[in-house]
């Protein structure tokens, strides 16, 4: 079973965010490691670079293929996981956990009402994941 | 996904969506891609044992007087070298020396004709173009039998492959040499066992009544489950031919590349005498390579070579990958590329453009894996 956490937002392309003031962490949902497959590489920004919402913040390579992750919110990268980058394996084994992927901090937390709740993707998942 | 009830389906496929597999439309079948994982997977067949459905592909069943004389025109390789029981790697040519198919081609063990095994991709088009030769030249007294509406097939592949399939066998497989076939009983069902595969590791690839496949299968399992036998997807059997850099046709081959270009002219024998693509084949030899397949592996950080990736040396672009993968038995990133001559050569650098930017290659010495 494809695990969703409650406490987490989601967006439609299958990252988390989880939101700690006026910064959030985000990584790829149980759902997305599970879809690509064994993580062989990723590409993370920098601190410090603009990212845009809905606009690619990074690339995570499976054995199969390459796929970009997308930003959730527009803001400024606070933090990169470097352990990820160095352990990419770890998205399958930890995707909410051990591999957060960025945090970024807000430039309009008003963009944050347009996640999706724990239920709303679950849904979501059931209806347009593909199964 | 495409909508699984339009798709063909093998009679192992409800084994893999009870194992959990991840099933996609793999050219109008319906596939595994993985079970557990394609790495773990991967590693299966490189130590131990796994089972591949390979339902999907094609078989054709050639026969009559002329059988061996019309495959001597058909196909590259020579067909007359063939023992009892033999089997030989080929490829079907246009006239321009492109690429038809490549197949496996064995002579029957009972010498009662030849058995062709087809990419699943492309039997409907071999079918037909194998139609298309025997109505071009009447002469030849043979027998088109498209058969893989009928067959079952199914690969085993591993060190512990021979062990597992002996105990289900009814013939001793220790004599039988790679690259070649006998008759047995498995699993109580008249099957053709060919010491063939598609991963670089010994095994058997098994011919069956379509009916009895799903019980071998099964067999199979039980007779394996001692040493920890698994089922294994498309995703490592991908991972599995490019370390041991077999060629997958509509990447390393195509209408638009010759067997001298993808370095397979091996499987192309000249002396014969003639077969259709010869003509093209010889003026290219003659002429000089314009570009061939290469082997690199990446030797600095930024993503996996994939297909169509543009290949550089000093900014200008000199060729495409045509595979590539992060090698699960090297923990190293490698491809396949058709590549200008001149810039060909084992330790020569390649640029690998990956998402616009420069990823340095080595080309390497292939198969980049070689079983011990």
């Amino acid at each position: 079973m494809v695990e969703i956490k409650s406490d987490l937002k989601y967006t439609k392309s299958h990252e988390w965010i989880k939101v700690d003031g006026d910064s959030v962490t985000m990584g790829v949902s149980d759902f997305a490691q599970s879809e690509l497959g064994d993580i062989t590489y990723l590409e993370l920004p920098e601190p410090g670079e603009a990212v845009t919402r809905n606009e690619p913040l990074g690339v995570i390579e499976s054995v199969k293929a390459a796929s970009d992750i997308y930003s959730p919110v527009t803001g400024e990268i606070v933090e990169a996981n470097e352990n990820v980058v160095d352990a990419p394996e770890s998205v399958n084994s930890s995707p909410y956990d051990d591999a957060w992927l960025v945090k970024i901090k807000l430039s309009d937390p008003s963009q944050l009402d347009e996640l999706m709740d724990s239920a709303a993707y679950e849904k979501f998942v059931e209806e347009e994941g593909g199964h | 996904m495409a909508e699984s009830s339009e798709l063909k389906r093998t009679p192992i496929a409800e084994r893999h969506v009870q194992a959990g597999a991840k099933m996609v439309d793999f050219s109008g079948w319906y596939m595994p891609v993985n079970y557990k994982g394609i790495i773990e997977e991967h590693h299966t067949v490189r130590n131990n044992v796994g089972v591949f459905d390979l339902g999907h592909m094609g078989q054709l069943d050639v026969t009559g007087p002329d059988a061996e004389a019309f495959l001597q025109y058909v196909a590259t390789n020579d067909v007359s070298k063939l023992s009892r029981g033999q089997a030989q790697y080929a490829m079907l040519l246009y006239p321009n020396g492109g690429v038809v198919d490549d197949i496996i081609v064995y002579r029957r063990p009972d010498d009662s004709g030849f058995f062709i095994v087809l990419n699943a991709a492309n039997t409907q088009k071999d079918i037909d173009w194998f139609n298309e030769q025997k109505a071009n030249r009447p002469e030849f007294d043979v027998n088109l039998d498209h058969s893989s509406d009928r067959t079952g097939m199914i690969a085993i592949q591993g060190p512990n492959a021979e062990q597992v399939m002996q105990k289900i066998t009814d013939v001793d497989l220790s004599p039988v040499e790679n690259f070649w076939s006998v008759y047995a009983n498995v699993a109580g069902a008249p099957c053709m066992l060919g010491r063939t595969g598609y991963t670089g590791e010994d095994g058997f690839e098994v011919y069956s009544p379509i009916d009895k496949i799903l019980e071998i299968w099964d067999a199979l399992f039980d007779a394996g489950s001692d040493v920890g036998i698994q089922p294994i997807g498309l995703g490592a059997r991908d991972t599995l031919r490019l370390e041991a850099k077999m060629a997958l046709y509509g990447q390393e081959l195509s209408p638009e590349i010759t067997p001298l270009e993808a370095r397979l002219g091996w499987a192309v024998k000249f002396d014969k005498g003639e077969f259709i693509g010869r003509e093209a084949l010889l003026k290219q030899k003659e002429e000089g390579l314009t570009r061939r397949l290469v082997g690199f592996k990446l030797v600095e950080r930024g993503g996996t070579p994939r297909t169509h990736y543009e290949i550089q040396v000093d900014g200008k672009p000199v060729g495409e990958v045509t595979s590539g993968t992060r090698s699960p038995t090297l923990g190293e990133n490698i491809g396949l590329g058709l590549v200008d001559t001149e810039y060909a050569g084992v330790g020569k650098p390649l640029d690998i453009i990956v998402r616009n930017k420069p990823v340095r290659a080595e080309q390497v010495r292939t198969p980049f894996y070689k079983r011990g």
